[in-house]
């Protein structure tokens, strides 16, 4: 891109004035970043995660003002154990950032991001449902997709992978007698 | 009167045959459609495949007034008590095909969200499997279950 490379106190190679601006406000709390080619990621500590979104959509200059996709990885059995992985567009001056930060297996809960952006209700319910991260101040955090009689999360990596969950009692066996 | 003194506009039947022959050629299907074999579906009832041939034309889009549940793509669990709902609703005599992979065996999909075979919660009369079927397949599938509804004792 044709932001200039520069590298702070704290020795990040914040590369971009996406990342510039970041780390001017937040300091400490941008843990680490990464940018090639135009692709810019910030890792942030998790405390810290509904200013750096408000932040980021509420800046003249940043104005990120569409939340793209919410989702996460399960890096089991590493600990801090979830990523929570947030992709934002700015349509005003067509940058994009991914923002990530770690969730601890023992408390897997972070800051809702739907007082921002109504979008979040969905993707919040979805990484819910399938990794079982809460979001404080959701309105309504239900799974979306699997039914409610559904017990655990399926995208965890120690969901058992043969683990069926039907929901009409089968009328066959795995013989295929009735 | 002797059987060789029949004039020529008479056959002789059985009431099975004649039942069986009748219903074979007039399936009304629901196209219970899920998926991207709905896309084959399309090609098989438009004019180049052409369903009419078979008599298995028009889609009824109530299952009440259908006799052919065709089940195009991938059911998972949120959606079988749906489709056994919509079996149930179907009137006597009725037939099933499972079109496509996913609905014969859940296909590729071996994972916590999709039926593992759709005979595992509705009865199934034939299985066509392809990822998708060609509408060869479907239409070879069909006379296999014609055949099999001529050769059937026919519930009245």
């Amino acid at each position: 891109m044709t932001d200039e490379s520069t590298s702070t106190s704290n020795g990040l190679p914040v590369s971009s004035t996406v990342l510039r601006k970041l780390h001017d406000r937040f300091g400490a709390a941008l843990l680490s970043v990464h940018a090639r080619a135009g692709d810019e990621t910030a890792n942030v500590r998790r405390e810290t995660i509904a200013d750096v979104l408000s932040f980021l959509k509420t800046d003249a200059e940043l104005a990120f003002e569409l939340l793209v996709d919410i989702t996460a990885v399960d890096w089991f059995p590493r600990e801090p154990r979830f990523e929570v992985v947030y992709h934002l567009l700015s349509l005003s001056t067509r940058r994009r950032i991914r923002i990530k930060t770690d969730v601890p297996s023992d408390d897997p809960r972070l800051a809702s991001a739907t007082p921002l952006w109504g979008v979040a209700n969905w993707l919040e319910r979805e990484v819910w449902d399938m990794f079982g991260i809460r979001f404080d101040g959701h309105p309504d955090l239900r799974r979306i997709l699997m039914y409610e009689e559904f017990e655990g999360h399926p995208l965890r990596k120690d969901y058992p992978i043969r683990k069926r969950q039907p929901l009409l009692e089968p009328r066959i066996d795995v013989h295929g007698n009735i | 009167m002797a059987l060789n003194a029949l004039p020529p506009n008479v056959a002789l039947t059985k009431v099975d045959a004649a039942i069986g022959w009748a219903r074979s050629w007039s399936l009304f299907v629901y196209p219970f459609v899920t998926a991207c074999c709905g896309m084959e579906y399309m090609s098989l009832a438009s004019a180049h495949y052409d369903l009419d041939r078979f008599g298995a034309a028009l889609p009824r889009f109530s299952p009440r007034q259908a006799d052919l549940l065709m089940v195009v793509g991938t059911v998972n669990h949120k959606l079988s008590p749906v489709l056994r709902r919509v079996y149930d609703q179907m009137t006597e005599p009725k037939w099933v095909m499972a079109f496509g992979v996913c609905t014969v065996s859940g296909g590729f999909y071996d994972n916590y969200s999709v039926v593992q075979g759709i005979d595992t919660i509705i009865p199934v009369d034939i299985h066509v499997p392809g990822c998708p079927p060609r509408p060869e397949m479907i239409l070879d599938g069909l006379m296999k279950l014609q055949e099999k509804i001529r050769a059937s004792k026919q519930e009245l």
